[in-house]
């Protein structure tokens, strides 16, 4: 395969991306700007973070002057599945030498969809690795590109935002209602919305994020314990160590 | 608008951002295996991560008065079934947007 062939191989495997990237940075871009954030703090957002979701949600913390430990849990909150697409990805970036650190900078939700399984990979290493810095370097213009966009045009033109905010909300509802029709299993969404409205209700709508955090991970976190004591369980799992 | 406040605070979730992307790397990449625990954690997560966002999102919403949760209550019910419908996110997140910036604008002022 010729460089030029894996360039356009990755242009067109990233088109969908740049789609959802270029309205949703735009999204991001506007929302900031109706914060009085120019394009310079969108530019500086969209380079630095690189993540959609947090990136919506620092709109927020910005907005109320949240504190840096409040923003730092937010961060591990929202991007805990970040470990889980690493933990996926270390076989398939071993070896790779000078993007590694920028591959792993750069995995975001899409990026991580479009590399994980490597079907697409071309057939040497070294071509598999500059095909993989595209796709992911791609995917960051196209972020980039869209929320400065939005930024100037929120900036530019002179329309009543008010309400724009919504965006937020109905991006959380689509990844919550998309996450619901792929996973058979509910328990750990409604765990997530129910631990979070009592929370809001027991502590107010300034306070209830951290408690929410805590509750949610303690109430994640029985099942998985009550697993690990079922001594049968813990058998199984020995004797298959010893056969290794 | 406090721009040094600022600054600290997009410092802290891109650098957060970065660790946690970092980190499986860092700290699994030789022969350690990943916690049982951890990858339990990443899987189940995000799951409920996203019902704590959109609490988040309408923690402000009040039931005082109708103007004060309807045009929420409505638009998320569109989003949602739009969404479950056409499966087009983008389509989702704008025609709920639009829509709540049309109630909130001119019918629920």
């Amino acid at each position: 395969m010729s460089k030029k062939d894996i360039i356009r191989k990755a242009f067109i495997r990233t088109l969908p991306v740049m789609a959802a990237y270029v309205v949703l940075g735009m999204g991001f871009g506007i929302l900031m700007s109706d914060r009085g954030y120019g394009p310079v703090w969108t530019a500086a957002c969209s380079i630095f973070i690189f993540a959609g979701s947090m990136q919506y949600v620092t709109v927020d913390l910005l907005a109320t002057a949240a504190s840096p430990l409040q923003a730092a849990l937010m961060t591990v909150m929202v991007n805990a599945r970040h470990l889980f697409y690493g933990v996926s990805m270390i076989g398939r970036y071993r070896g790779m030498k000078k993007s590694k650190p920028y591959l792993i900078f750069g995995l975001t939700d899409e990026t991580y969809s479009l590399l994980c399984d490597g079907r697409e990979d071309p057939p040497d290493r070294q071509q598999t690795e500059l095909y993989c810095l595209l796709v992911t370097a791609f995917d960051h213009f196209y972020w980039v590109f869209g929320s400065v966009t939005g930024a100037v045009l929120g900036s530019v033109l002179n329309f009543n935002t008010t309400g724009i905010d919504f965006s937020m909300t109905a991006l959380f509802v689509t990844i919550f209602v998309e996450q619901w029709m792929t996973s058979r299993e509910h328990r750990s969404a409604l765990t997530g919305l129910g631990a979070s409205i009592l929370c809001l209700l027991v502590f107010g709508s300034s306070r209830f994020l951290i408690p929410a955090m805590i509750l949610i991970t303690i109430l994640l976190s029985v099942p998985f314990l009550a697993k690990r004591r079922d001594p049968e369980e813990e058998n199984r799992t020995g004797t298959k160590e010893e056969m290794r | 608008m406090n721009t040094l406040h600022s600054i600290v605070l997009i410092l802290v979730v891109a650098g957060v951002t970065m660790l946690l992307r970092f980190l499986p790397f860092a700290a699994f990449s030789g022969r350690r295996r990943v916690p049982e625990y951890i990858l339990y954690l990443g899987s189940v997560l995000p799951y409920a991560i996203m019902g704590m966002l959109i609490v988040y999102c309408l923690r402000s919403v009040q039931f005082t008065a109708l103007s004060r949760w309807l045009p929420s209550a409505i638009c998320v019910a569109v989003v949602a079934a739009l969404h479950v419908w056409k499966r087009n996110t983008i389509l989702s997140i704008v025609c709920g947007t639009v829509l709540y910036m049309i109630l909130i604008q001119t019918v629920f002022v």
